[in-house]
């Protein structure tokens, strides 16, 4: 590879002006005119309940209301992996907030009044609040169909049980790893559920048109899963993929929680319920916490043995995810954690434990870190003690055991090239790691914390991107694709990439948002896999554009196509150095010839990319045999955190956070990655949690009680280091980045609280509060 | 029972016809068509349905038209009407934002806070945007814009 000239460099954000300027386009800001119909949902107030009836009659004969419908309009189920979700409650609510009606008005205020008038009688069943509640012997069923409901191949139910899915990994033998080991550690870490926090609710705006045709507006990570969840939904109703469009423009944060398909199957069902008129549904804030994904809570029992050497010999790790509800997507949060369990370490001798399991919260599903930031906190919490009971220092520790490209993955395949000891040197210098630091103020203690982290898209093996490109008149470029430009800056590094091999400056390329009708597949933007996948894609659309504008020189001018190459927008000849076309000459009208006749023609491209070398099949025992995993990206984080000790009060003076992006298309995306990630990993652990009283009732949802961090609150200095040791299939060497970079935060602060205090907090969050009743109970 | 009041929006004065419990953020939204601020939490807390109200940021969410009759409404439309400030060229540059959701509230929070200080410390931009919520970007980056600018304007001068 030559060398580069726009991959690699800080190219401003080709979204920028749109945001900045206000022209940017979310889904509520689209005007359907005096036609629209608004939605209202009537919700569930019990956590576990028999539906006996439902009475619409006074909400239908309130004016202006326009459709009531109810479970009995829409008896199906849907759902990504798992389907074991319904559109709306049938017999049985199942967590507090589910949806038990709608009503489709012509004002809000109108549907808000009407859906108050929806009577629904409930008997009242015992709920089930608690993962391992939910497993014990005579546990109540709360899907006795669970054996039923199609999945995907990779999920393993247990029938008459409330888990969902057992991912088990075996490799060696734990108990020989065990006996060889001169230090055992056995612990038991919790984390609990979180919220997403888009500053966009989720929105969608249905209109099933009077041909048939259905058009989804959404605030989506995921338009061709969605369409694909629509049509197989609403397949009774006669709706085809043909039929359906989705259509995604700006969404305002995603982080997992706009994946896959939570509240918009409600806009598609009722647009078909209102045939002809677009109906709108918005989630209120307090909405967007308890009915869209959460983040699953876990139970980590763990136990880790090392010999004196400090070779890790064995490592079991069980956890009992709370999954809630419904598990269609949560389900393969669980399965990837159960895959990865070992953390980002070579270990012989591994017996892991996923289970999901069913509870009456709300639906579990994907966040940013998608099961990896929950077990981290246990892992990399324990690697630090096991560390200090071998008398070791904990990153020396982590570098002996670190896992390196070549090396066995815990289900047999290997791991890819990894620059994960680079990260680890780097990060360690960045925080000063071995120096003790003291502060000035005797009621306040400075304590240093390091984690590793790694993740791995969890994707289904055909997980696959496409690009369509073309060129424009003046030589300007548009491509389309349907990844979704969540904030990550994916729009600016795929105009990088087709910058890269047609020599046209990324801001002369304009890429779109998804529309399912136009733009070509994507799976999801998800897995932090686009820049990746969907990168490849469009190399390979540009790539076969630039043979077509070869080709046409060729054929007008006669020059050798292994002689021409692109440069500065126009197309030049090794062997002629006075031969220089410009692009913008000849990419639509073509190049005319001598006779009058023109060669040539509008010059697009198309790519693809699948990853034909994943399998999710291996052995459902010991995850032995297949290839899950595309790559993992690899990192290291530390922090120096300061604590009052009468207060507790926890001040970040420095993180630093080291990741291996095999290739930085562009680093000032990448440290906003690291900088935005990192705050939001953080605040998991020093100020969010979701509280549920003993009816399963979220008590904080909003952001007067479940604080996300402000301005106010960031860390003092934040270093973002990036590593580059390339991923050979990746485009430019490129790997993801987007997920990894809150997953080390929890743990590392744990870490730095016990060399701060010499206390070990082992359950999420580690607040001031937590902080400060622990170092009470530790001076009685 | 509507009312008719007048509102100057972006510089242009015109008639709106409210309701008493018209909340202002959805008059400007579906009434005028001023689609920057946005409805994020409807209770004060987020801040991306900032806008200035006789050049001070205000919630609009939590103000009733009827309440602001006669008075001036600066949205992020505002600023960009002749051009883009140097605030936004400089927020361009940097790749500040990420999503973009919350970027008009704290565009107009900063181009504020300038007109009253052309040299904030840190400290009084971290302060100045801290109503505003982003998940996004931990923040640094739109403080580091801000002061970057500041600086290069205040030696400019």
């Amino acid at each position: 590879m030559s060398e580069l000239t726009y991959v690699g460099g800080r190219a401003p954000r080709i979204d920028g002006l749109d945001k900045v300027s206000g022209a940017a386009e979310f889904v509520d800001d689209i005007d359907f005119g005096p036609d629209l119909l608004h939605a209202e949902i009537v919700e569930s107030p019990h956590p576990h309940a028999r539906i006996l009836g439902i009475d619409t009659a006074a909400a239908e004969a309130l004016p202006g209301v326009v459709k009531v419908a109810t479970g009995a309009d829409f008896p199906f189920t849907f759902g990504v992996y798992m389907k074991d979700r319904y559109v709306f409650a049938q017999d049985r609510v199942r967590f507090v907030g589910e949806q038990v009606a709608a009503v489709v008005a012509r004002t809000p205020q109108i549907a808000k009044r009407a859906a108050k008038l929806v009577e629904v009688t409930y008997e009242e069943l015992p709920p089930i609040l608690d993962p391992d509640a939910a497993i014990v012997a005579d546990a109540e069923l709360l899907h006795p169909d669970l054996a039923d409901y199609p999945r995907v191949p990779w999920f393993f139910p247990h029938e008459h049980t409330n888990i969902a899915h057992w991912r088990k990994t075996r490799r060696g033998d734990a108990e020989v790893g065990f006996a060889e080991a001169d230090v055992v550690l056995e612990d038991t870490y919790e984390v609990p559920r979180y919220a997403h926090c888009a500053i966009e609710p989720h929105v969608v705006v249905g209109k099933y048109d009077l041909a048939g045709r259905l058009t989804m507006w959404t605030s989506s990570q995921s338009p061709y899963t969605q369409r694909n969840v629509f049509a197989e939904t609403l397949a009774p109703l006669g709706l085809t993929h043909q039929n359906i469009r989705v259509i995604t423009p700006y969404v305002g944060g995603g982080f997992g929680g706009k994946a896959g398909v939570t509240m918009e199957i409600l806009g598609a069902a009722l647009a078909t319920a209102v045939q002809g008129h677009p109906v709108k549904l918005r989630w209120t804030r307090e909405q967007e916490f308890y009915n869209t994904y959460q983040r699953q809570g876990v139970r980590a029992r763990l136990k880790i043995g090392a010999k004196r050497d400090g070779t890790i010999t064995a490592l079991e790790h069980t956890m009992h995810w709370d999954a809630g509800a419904y598990v269609e997507y949560g389900a393969n949060v669980v399965n990837a954690a159960g895959l990865s369990a070992t953390g980002p370490y070579r270990i012989d001798n591994v017996t892991i434990d996923s289970l999901c399991i069913y509870t009456n919260l709300p639906p579990g599903g994907p966040y940013r870190g998608f099961g990896y930031s929950e077990f981290h906190f246990g892992l990399e919490s324990h690697i630090t003690r096991l560390a200090h009971a071998l008398g070791m220092d904990p990153v020396e520790f982590r570098r002996r055991n670190a896992i390196s490209g070549g090396d066995t993955l815990p289900y047999g395949a290997t791991m890819n090239a990894s620059g994960l000891q680079e990260a680890i040197d780097r990060t360690a210098a960045a925080i000063d790691w071995g120096v003790t630091e003291t502060s000035p103020d005797p009621n306040k203690r400075i304590g240093k914390g390091f984690a590793l982290f790694w993740k791995a898209p969890a994707m289904p093996p055909n997980a696959s991107s496409a690009s369509f490109l073309k060129f424009n008149e003046d030589g300007s470029i548009n491509i389309t694709v349907s990844g979704m430009e969540l904030g990550q800056g994916y729009l600016t590094v795929m105009a990088q990439i087709a910058a890269e091999v047609l020599a046209v400056p990324p801001h002369k390329i304009r890429v779109e948002t998804p529309d399912t009708d136009r733009n070509p597949y994507e799976w999801q933007t998800v897995a932090s896999h686009v820049t990746w996948s969907c990168g490849n894609a469009v190399h390979a659309a540009a790539v076969e554009a630039r043979e077509k504008i070869f080709d046409t020189v060729h054929d007008a001018h006669g020059y050798e196509e292994g002689t021409l190459y692109l440069e500065n927008e126009a197309v030049k000849c090794e062997t002629d150095p006075d031969f220089e076309l410009a692009l913008a000459d000849f990419v639509i009208d073509g190049i005319p010839m001598e006779d009058g006749t023109y060669r040539g023609g509008p010059i697009v491209g198309s790519g693809k990319f699948m990853p034909e070398f994943t399998s999710a099949l291996s052995d459902p025992e010991t995850s032995q045999g297949g290839h899950p995993n595309v790559h993992y990206t690899t990192g290291a984080a530390g922090i120096v955190l300061e604590i009052d000790i009468e207060t507790g009060r926890m001040h970040v003076q420095k993180v630093a956070l080291a990741v291996d992006v095999g290739r930085a298309i562009n680093p000032t995306l990448i440290e906003g990655q690291i900088t935005g990630g990192m705050l939001q990993g953080l605040a998991t652990v020093l100020y969010e949690d979701m509280r549920f009283d003993e009816h399963g009732r979220l008590l904080n949802p909003n952001f007067t009680d479940y604080k996300i961090p402000t301005s106010l609150d960031t860390p003092d200095e934040m270093i973002p280091i990036i590593v580059e040791v390339a991923q050979p299939d990746g485009p430019f060497g490129a790997r993801g980045v987007g997920e990894h970079t809150m997953i080390p935060a929890a743990p590392m602060v744990a870490n730095a609280v016990e060399a701060a205090l010499g206390l070990r907090i082992t359950s999420m969050p580690i607040t001031a509060e937590k902080v400060v009743l622990a170092t009470i109970r530790a001076r009685t | 029972m509507k009312h008719e009041i007048t509102l100057t929006v972006n510089g242009e004065t015109l008639p709106v016809d409210v309701s008493p419990n018209d909340v202002l953020l959805d008059t400007l939204r579906t009434q005028v068509g001023v689609k920057s601020p946005k409805i994020g939490c409807e209770r004060g807390d987020c801040g991306s349905c900032t806008v200035l109200l006789d050049g001070a940021n205000v919630r609009s969410c939590l103000i009733l038209a009827i309440e602001v009759d006669g008075h001036h409404i600066t949205t992020v439309e505002g600023l960009s009407n002749d051009g883009l400030s140097a605030l936004q060229e400089e927020l361009i540059a940097a790749s500040s934002f990420q999503c973009g959701f919350c970027a008009p509230g704290i565009v107009l929070v900063a181009a504020e806070l300038l007109e009253h200080d052309p040299e904030p410390t840190r400290d009084q931009v971290r302060e100045a945007i801290s109503g505003n919520l982003c998940r996004c970007t931990g923040y640094d980056p739109i403080v580091d814009a801000v002061l970057a600018l500041a600086e290069r304007e205040g030696s400019d001068s």
